[in-house]
């Protein structure tokens, strides 16, 4: 089926076949591979990218659902070589180790500062709760999000 | 994990997913926000051969005043349930339920329309819906009826809804003002709870709960003891009565069990 999604502001159209998952299309087809794949199960978060402005788990979408529709991944965050608050937070506050899990858990955090530009560190907790780390036991990771929330939030 | 191949049916009306239903019959499957199909498609679990993607019926997302009930269409997401105003005021036990259900990400894409007709016995919303006594409404070829949530829920992943129906809305009376609660026991944030309660006192008292049976179960002998006037506690100690829960690496059926009764006793006391 061809579909056209705009992926970090560039129009993508393509035939894909529907059973397609939205992640293998972001990484196989588009060339897009900073976003992961974690559990393949909707639990991890490794994949999430924005959709409309709305974290997602890209395993557990389809390419098809996602035609037409405007697609943010970790690739479009920074501009050029400024990173964005969310991602210069994790940087400077160590909210990664392996850094497997933080494309995912930088897309979650933008979203949920979009959705709640001033949270508690509750409120960053349970809005990461979509979002697994083997390494960090989270508290650098919501550190880093309560000082991206803190030095102007996300874009 | 990749699903098996299907054909891909865009429906954009309520009308044309009907015809394409009635079209493929037991072979097709209605795709919502995909938050219950697609994993059980990876899994292979669901192979349906057409899949008739709903997900743009922007018509059926709403929560609306309707008088004495709150109307809200199926498609709407668990995110728009979550932060809805009017759902606060009148039917808040629903809005809190919705914010549990498994995580950010899949409250974005998940509706309550799918979740119900998932008609999975380990899902939060049904017992919330069983709890306020709620109506489903179903469109299918030859009209619209309106089904009692009590009579939906068949078997393990089954409901009364026709292969040619779609279920277009859900409708919650209005419980300003009456006691609720909502417990959902789980392990971790984002796990379906390994029992859940939902409850709500409004006059009677109504009582759903999750993952004590095959299907989403009301608890029978608990809301009856209440109403022939048992304490709170006395009315708890029967709310595993009827049920059938299963073993799973979460929980014994005996966990399960006492768990229900607690979990009751706490809603109860809660809510009172």
């Amino acid at each position: 089926m061809e579909i056209s999604v705009t992926v970090n502001g560039s129009v993508h159209a393509g035939d894909v076949e529907p059973r397609r998952l939205l992640v293998h299309h972001l990484r196989d087809d588009i060339g897009l591979t900073g976003t992961n794949i974690g559990c393949d199960t909707s639990s991890c978060g490794a994949c999430t990218v924005l959709v409309d402005g709305e974290s997602v788990k890209s395993c557990t979408m389809l390419a098809v659902q996602a035609d037409g529709r405007a697609i943010t991944t970790i690739e479009g965050l920074a501009d050029g070589t400024t990173m964005h608050p969310v991602q210069e937070a994790f940087r400077q506050h160590h909210g990664l180790q392996c850094g497997y899990c933080t494309p995912g858990m930088v897309m979650a955090a933008v979203s949920l500062l979009a959705e709640q530009p001033d949270p508690s560190e509750a409120d960053v907790r349970e809005g990461l709760e979509g979002n697994l780390c083997r390494c960090t036991g989270y508290h650098n990771i919501v550190k880093a999000v309560l000082a991206a929330a803190s030095g102007g939030g996300a874009s | 994990m990749i699903p098996s191949a299907f054909d891909y049916v865009r429906a954009d009306s309520a009308d044309a997913a009907i015809a394409a239903l009635t079209e493929h019959g037991d072979d097709a499957k209605l795709l919502a926000g995909g938050h219950s199909l697609l994993p059980l498609m990876k899994l292979r679990l669901a192979a349906p051969a057409v899949l008739i993607d709903i997900g743009r019926l922007t018509d059926l997302s709403y929560v609306r005043d309707a008088g004495d009930h709150i109307a809200i269409g199926a498609l709407t997401r668990h995110r728009a349930l979550e932060t809805d105003d009017l759902l606060a005021a009148e039917a808040p036990i629903l809005r809190h339920a919705a914010s549990q259900v498994g995580d950010p990400q899949v409250r974005h894409r998940g509706t309550i329309g799918g979740s119900i007709a998932h008609g999975d016995g380990a899902s939060d919303l049904p017992a919330v819906l069983l709890a306020l006594r709620a109506t489903l409404v179903a469109r299918g070829p030859s009209g619209e009826r309106t089904i009692p949530v009590d009579d939906f829920f068949t078997g393990f992943l089954e409901t009364t809804l026709e292969p040619t129906e779609l279920l277009t809305e859900i409708r919650v009376p209005k419980v300003a003002g009456a006691g609720w609660s909502f417990q959902k026991f789980n392990r971790r944030a984002q796990d379906w709870a390994i029992v859940g309660v939902a409850l709500v006192r409004n006059g009677s008292t109504g009582i759903g709960l999750v993952n004590m049976g095959s299907r989403p179960l009301r608890a029978d002998a608990a809301e009856a003891a209440l109403a022939a006037g048992a304490s709170n506690a006395d009315a708890a100690a029967v709310a595993d009565e009827g049920t059938e829960p299963s073993a799973d690496l979460n929980a014994s059926v005996d966990y399960r069990r006492h768990l229900a009764r607690v979990l009751v006793g706490r809603a109860l006391d809660e809510a009172s």
